[in-house]
């Protein structure tokens, strides 16, 4: 089918005098501008990709929504109940799937609904969410409770503000609404409501006072620990970190968020704006940093350093950087020749991911020939597009057949994306790494390097692909 | 591990915890899928969908293809109707599916879209096809969804007709591909030329070829389905999930349908293949009679193992008929038999089984339930084994004891998918599963003089 469409709609585009051939079979009218090749804008209209919009209607999207959105946020708060007041599927969907890891309360584990039923959703449902909340902290010890307003909640105008404000008043605990129905825009509309919600916790708790020299860490989820990989960085720099949002994160140790003196963002897609509300309320400034691949690992621990200005920290951190850096090498020399010479492509969530990759692959010799991204934002295609090799193919919010088609046109060897890309990787034959919620090792940090590379190293060179004539 | 939940079981009027089902588009998705050439669409937010393709590749390790409307605010004020036109012609053009299966969504039922009238409004391509169903997520489960999709096919496509085909039409229930593939044997093996819908074997779990086949080879094509009309007879599986399809059937073609239990477990297989032989008039094979007794034979070898075992069934109504069926055979008490799925008569239909084995009063059943209320009576009183979907997997932790993955959705192993329950083959392997999850436990807990090289 795939060919013959192809005929049907064939077109060579002859890329600013480099010969380079693109073809857009299989794309629809609408996505052509979110989709380019790196060293010439072959689809869009010469104005750069076309991003941060609703999917295409009829498009096999890879894309969430903003309950999604906000779930996957505050989700790893530990200690949290994550009530979501709609129908059974929108909590049976996102129930204990991200593989955030714990040090404390499981009570994240859990799934909490109303699961609405056609009654609720004749006569309303703010009766039963109030009762839900009832029982929740009846039985339990609850201080600290989410709310989760689903698409149908939207529409049938349920006041779930009301409802928490009353919950708040009648049992001094509080209850934070997310009014988060799938409908109301993109999956980065969610991270927003999220980081809404997070302020109206740490909020309370703000007293002016300041820990010196102490940090947040913003927009990493603890997966498979990596949380920790990061605090154990810091700790050994003699940096104090405050709260984790969300990894790992408990009510307690967020409501310390306002006494540091700097938020660092890991995941910047979900977490910036979270960073720059709380640099507006308590004028703690911020820098995006990424813990994936040395290079990256290394100047982010030094930009901290630097930031902080701490004479006795920079120097600890060089010292560190440089020790952890050279201890594998050995390991690199000895995986590069199995690797080196490979292509990859790329679809992740957001473009910041994506940057990472793009470096972390160039360190090991592979070369990035398709670039995708979910949510990622214009000035992030921007750097995708200075750092990738020409020709490189850069895509918004692509469908199974957009990947298919240009991970073959550019012989990709291994793609690196999540639960809907792995099957379809595997059918063409190409290796996997999810770098997503299903992530099994951590991949962040000099640990995540040795982990990346050796998960990389397993697909790729899987003895099962001989098997394949 | 779930240390939040306590020994002691209040009322929840309001509250779920742990739910031991999903909303019905996955169902509708999931049914869809099995029609050859066919692309479901979901008409909703574009989150939806999404969710329902995450849960079938986990659960199958397969791409799960299927389209959105993705709704905007302004559809949800306006209608989706632009939306799911722009839709259909998109998905036409580009993705070329012979026909395209519409299900809706809580969203698209609440704000009152008429897919019906939609569909009379598009314009489709000629040889194309749009069918509908309707699958609010706050009315029952998937298995419900899974049932109108099912429902919505036949309302569109099966043809009333004079003559008999000769077919025997077959209903598989909500299973596995590798079910599909193992009822398809023994309707082969009774000379039974015969329609199954829907099949999803050969399309969730196709081989690896090295290319990526948007429809894969399997599937039940169109015309199979307008040939529903024309079968002798249709046996459908699952009592509980094959209600609504065989009525529409009978109500729009007059076609007549047995409706029997899946077939798991010896007496529930039996039933299946004495369907099939009374509609062929063959005689039952070797082949199968050599099956039954072998698997009878290691039944009878296993049950001095497992003789008075209890165990906790929870999943999908008519897969936890069926699996409590075959462990009463062997002697083993269905403690705790539990679906998520709010329909009344699985409490019916369990009672009536236990009763028929003289131990009800032994064993707590529940529709609409969930895996915390679950938990809690495993809390009172534990269980040798559970048997379940991959949710059972914290109580099995928090409460050590051994959990045998089958229905759906199994998220944490492979392979699952491409091997049957369903069968005297199937019989087989659940009952070697059950017997090595809790001979390996006893091996793993007993004092080092009670380890037994041979038992």
């Amino acid at each position: 089918m795939w060919y013959a469409l192809m005929q049907k709609s064939l077109c060579y585009l002859n890329l600013a005098g480099k010969g380079v051939v693109i073809m857009t079979a299989d794309i629809l009218e609408e996505r052509k501008k979110s989709i380019i090749s790196s060293d010439f804008c072959c689809h869009g209209d010469g104005k750069g990709i076309s991003c941060e919009k609703v999917s295409v209607s009829g498009s096999v999207s890879q894309r969430a929504c903003v309950y999604c959105g906000a779930r996957v946020v505050l989700n790893p708060i530990t200690d949290a109940f994550h009530i979501i007041h709609g129908p059974i599927g929108c909590s049976s969907y996102t129930w204990d799937i991200r593989g955030s890891l714990t040090s404390g309360s499981d009570l994240f584990r859990n799934s909490f609904s109303t699961d609405l039923k056609e009654r609720d959703i004749i006569f309303g449902g703010t009766k039963i969410l109030e009762t839900a909340i009832d029982e929740v902290v009846a039985k339990h010890d609850a201080k600290l409770i989410f709310v989760y307003a689903t698409c149908i909640v939207g529409v049938i105008g349920d006041d779930i503000e009301a409802v928490c404000r009353a919950a708040e008043a009648k049992y001094n605990i509080l209850v934070i609404p997310v009014k988060a129905p799938g409908f109301s825009g993109t999956k980065s509309q969610g991270y927003k409501l999220a980081c809404d919600a997070i302020m109206k916790v740490i909020m309370p708790a703000f007293d002016g006072s300041k820990i010196p020299g102490s940090i947040n860490i913003l927009g990493d989820y603890n997966l498979s620990g990596e949380m920790w990989i990061m605090q154990g960085y810091f700790q050994r720099l003699g940096i104090k970190v405050n709260a984790t949002i969300t990894g790992d994160a408990s009510l307690e140790t967020l409501q310390t968020a306002s006494k540091s003196v700097l938020n660092i963002v890991q995941c910047a897609g979900s977490s910036t704006y979270l960073a720059k509300r709380m640099e507006q309320e308590w004028g703690i400034p911020y820098i995006k940093v990424s813990f994936f691949g040395i290079e990256d690992t290394s100047n982010s621990l030094l930009r901290v350093a630097a930031a902080l200005g701490d004479e006795a920290v920079m120097k600890k951190a060089e010292t560190m950087t440089k020790i952890e850096s050279s201890k594998l090498q050995d390991f690199l020399t000895k995986y590069k020749p199995k690797l080196a010479g490979k292509k990859a492509a790329i679809y992740v969530g957001g473009g910041f991911k994506a940057i990472s990759l793009i470096r972390q692959f160039n360190e090991l010799g592979i070369e990035t020939v398709v670039v995708g991204t979910q949510t990622g934002q214009k000035e992030e295609y921007d750097i995708i597009r200075e750092l990738s090799s020409p020709g490189t193919i850069i895509m918004d919010d692509a469908n199974p057949s957009e990947l298919e088609t240009f991970m073959k046109e550019k012989k990709a060897d291994i793609l690196v994306g999540g639960v809907k890309e792995r099957p379809l990787a595997y059918k063409l034959g190409v290796a996997f790494c999810d770098h997503n919620h299903e992530r099994k090792h951590a991949l962040s940090g000099y640990d995540g390097v040795k982990n990346f590379v050796e998960e990389i190293n397993l697909s790729i060179n899987s003895p099962v692909w001989e098997l394949l004539a | 591990m779930l240390d939040l939940t306590p020994k002691e079981i209040t009322e929840r009027k309001a509250l779920r915890i742990n739910p031991c089902k999903t909303c019905q588009p996955a169902g509708a998705l999931y049914c869809a899928l099995g029609v050859h050439k066919c692309m479901p669409h979901s008409h909703g937010s574009q989150g939806c969908i999404s969710y329902h393709r995450s849960v079938l590749s986990r659960h199958f390790k397969e791409p799960a293809i299927a389209t959105t409307s993705s709704f905007s605010e302004g559809a949800c004020v306006f209608g989706g109707g632009s939306n799911v036109k722009t839709a259909v012609k998109n998905i036409f053009d580009i993705y070329d599916p012979d026909i395209i299966a519409c299900h809706t969504t809580c969203l698209s039922e609440t704000i009152g879209d008429d897919l019906n009238t939609y569909i009379q409004q598009m314009d489709i391509p000629e040889g194309k096809l749009v069918v509908h169903c309707n699958t609010p997520s706050y009315v029952g489960s998937h298995i419900n969804g899974f049932f109108n999709m099912m429902a919505g096919f036949i309302e569109y496509l099966a043809e009333k007709s004079e003559t008999c085909n000769g077919k025997t039409g077959i209903f598989p229930g909500f299973v596995n591909p590798g079910d599909m593939r193992e009822m398809k044997k023994i309707a082969g093996l009774l000379k039974a030329d015969y329609i199954m819908f829907p099949d999803t074997s050969g399309v969730m779990d196709a081989p690896i070829t090295g290319r990526y086949d948007m429809y894969p080879k399997g599937g039940t094509k169109i015309s199979e389905i307008r040939g529903l009309g024309a079968v002798r007879k249709v046996v459908a599986l699952g009592e509980i999930t094959e209600q609504e399809p065989c009525m529409v059937l009978k109500r729009k073609t007059g076609v007549d349908s047995d409706i029997l239990p899946l077939p798991i477990g010896i007496a529930n297989t039996d039933e299946y293949v004495m369907a099939l032989a009374r509609l062929t008039h063959a005689e039952v094979p070797y082949v199968l009679e050599e099956e039954r007794g072998q698997i009878v034979d290691i039944m009878l070898d296993a049950s001095a193992h497992l003789f008075g075992k209890k165990a906790a069934i929870y999943g999908d109504p008519d897969t936890v008929l069926g699996i409590a069926s075959l462990v009463l055979e062997m002697g083993m008490i269905p403690k705790y038999m539990l679906t998520g799925t709010p329909i009344e008569s699985f409490n019916k239909k369990a009672a009536a089984l236990l009763e028929k084995y003289g131990v009800a009063d032994q064993c707590t059943v529940k529709a609409n339930g969930d895996l915390f209320e679950l938990h809690q009576w495993i809390k009172n009183e534990t269980v040798d084994v559970l048997i379940g979907t991959t949710y059972g997997k914290q109580i099995a932790k928090a409460e050590d004891i051994p959990l045998v993955r089958a229905g759906f959705p199994v998220l944490d192993r492979h392979a699952h998918a491409l091997q049957p329950i369903v069968g005297y083959k199937g019989a087989l392997r659940l009952v070697e599963m059950i017997l090595n999850a809790i001979l390996d436990k006893q091996d793993r807990v007993c004092a080092d003089e009670d380890l037994e090289i041979v038992l």
